[in-house]
């Protein structure tokens, strides 16, 4: 089995960031919290973009260098590519009523 | 600590310059292309194109005349040509008169006063001529570091930006800032959501205080225009890379930053008066970005971009950083440095730093990068306000 690159930033992330093409079904090992388990990502992850390493729900910040990167704008399931269609951004929100940067979707 | 030199040009107000061009300044969007003209006709001169200088008031006003004056100043340039056209807003004069002020060699062509553009043209070319000859016989010495400003920009940033070129940056800037140097990190708009991180940077409140207004009042401006600021930033090629949100894009871009204590917060195009890390108000659009740290002193600037940009400016040499290998094979014509091998794993962050330091003091010291080759001369000015 061909082992794929990826990055996870710092320990709080729920993202990790791809450093291959790693095709649709590929299985990677994720260490997270001392535990090391098998993923298998769900859509083929381009060169730097993004898979989730845990599940995350719909409201919920995601996580990349150990801070907020934007928040889920439905509930993503581990190893789902993490990107613009299931992650909406917090700021500069001029979209939002009264630039309300609360959870989305209110 | 080690010290570091370049070879450098001391000017008469004492700041120390890495090129030796004569500027043909255009105060005014009438006079660009007789300026143009001027540097075809004179070797050694350099100029730019603009949509500025009238029928602006106010602290736009104000930030456009800054600007101009802080390309006249920069100690990149030798001496100054000032081309107007007489009736603009922006009178030549008065920027010629600040100039003046350097002590450095700055005369003025008005188009109305010398007779049309053939006869403005002549006259700006006449004493171009005579500037670039006596810039010629100048010499370069030997300066200390601490002379340098070193202007830091991230541009088509991907997310290899955030791993690779601008971790490197940072270290540069840590080695440049405990050197005694300068390094200006800009960009407000890519800093919004990494904010917290450098007002716990700040040297005292009240700078921590001035990080928090300059990046409120910038996401203000997105809030007015009543969009999601993500409709254009991050741009569609950053997104394309697998950058998703301004944040994202944000902290990657504030790794460029280093880890030093951060000095002060200063204006669009104002010259910092601090050593060490400062921060200059300035949007994320490259080449605004790049004129405003060059116009407050910047003798170089180091540029990563992941998704490659051919950005220059006509006084300051740009070291361009690939953040990925296949980009700075595809575009190794305006790509100065590579740092992708840092992803590939062939290369530590340090060493690639190391390499980034050693390419500032020989581009300090007359080695020429991709987009002076190239003439890439680019100018934008930050307007703040409508034109009347």
């Amino acid at each position: 089995m061909p082992s794929y690159r990826f990055v996870i930033l710092n320990a709080k992330d729920n993202v990790a960031t791809a450093l291959d093409d790693i095709p649709a079904g590929s299985a990677v090992n994720i260490t997270r919290h001392d535990r090391e388990h098998e993923i298998t990502v769900k859509q083929t992850i381009e060169f730097g973009h993004k898979f989730a390493i845990a599940p995350i729900k719909q409201g919920e910040d995601v996580l990349k260098y150990g801070e907020v990167i934007g928040v889920a704008s439905t509930d993503i399931a581990e190893g789902e590519h993490v990107h613009v269609h299931n992650v909406e951004g917090k700021r500069g929100r001029g979209d939002k009523k009264n630039g309300d940067r609360s959870v989305l979707g209110i | 600590m080690e010290t570091a030199q370049f070879w450098g040009y001391r000017r008469p107000d004492g700041r120390v310059g890495v090129r030796n061009h004569v500027l043909i300044l255009p105060t005014i969007v009438c006079a660009t292309q007789a300026a143009k003209q001027v540097t075809e006709l004179v070797h050694g001169t350099v100029s730019f194109i603009h949509q500025h200088g009238c029928a602006q008031v106010g602290v736009d006003y104000e930030q456009t005349f800054r600007t101009y004056v802080g390309m006249g100043t920069n100690p990149n340039v030798y001496g100054v040509v000032v081309m107007g056209l007489g009736c603009e807003t922006h009178q030549g004069r008065s920027v010629a008169q600040e100039i003046a002020k350097s002590g450095k060699p700055v005369d003025l062509v008005s188009i109305q006063d010398h007779g049309g553009t053939l006869g403005a043209i002549a006259e700006a070319a006449r004493i171009a001529a005579k500037m670039v000859q006596d810039a010629s016989a100048l010499v370069r010495e030997p300066f200390d570091i601490s002379e340098l400003i070193v202007g830091t920009e991230c541009g088509g940033s991907d997310a290899c930006s955030g791993l690779s070129a601008n971790p490197a940056v940072g270290y540069v800037s840590d080695m440049v800032v405990d050197r005694g140097g300068t390094v200006i990190l800009a960009e407000t708009t890519e800093l919004i959501g990494a904010e917290h991180l450098l007002a716990n940077r700040a040297v005292d409140d009240r700078v921590a205080k001035r990080v928090y207004e300059a990046i409120e009042a910038m996401e203000k401006r997105a809030m007015m225009m009543g969009v999601d600021i993500r409709t254009g930033n991050p741009s569609p090629g950053n997104r394309k890379g697998g950058l998703t949100t301004l944040e994202e894009k944000s902290l990657g871009a504030a790794a460029k930053a280093g880890t030093r204590p951060l000095q002060e917060l200063i204006n669009y195009a104002a010259r910092p008066t601090k050593k060490g890390l400062v921060w200059m108000d300035t949007p994320g659009h490259d080449i605004e970005q790049l004129t405003g740290m060059v116009a407050g002193g910047a003798q170089v600037v180091l540029f990563t971009s992941g998704r490659g940009t051919p950005t220059g400016s006509p006084i300051a040499p740009v070291i361009k950083i690939a953040t990925n290998t296949p980009m700075f094979e595809r575009m190794r014509e305006n790509m100065d440095v590579n740092a992708g091998t840092i992803i590939e794993g062939k290369e530590s962050l340090e060493s690639v730093g190391r390499r980034i330091f050693d390419e500032l003091l020989l581009t300090a010291s007359g080695k020429l990068t991709k987009s002076e080759i190239l003439k890439q001369h680019d100018f934008g000015i930050w307007r703040i306000g409508p034109t009347f």
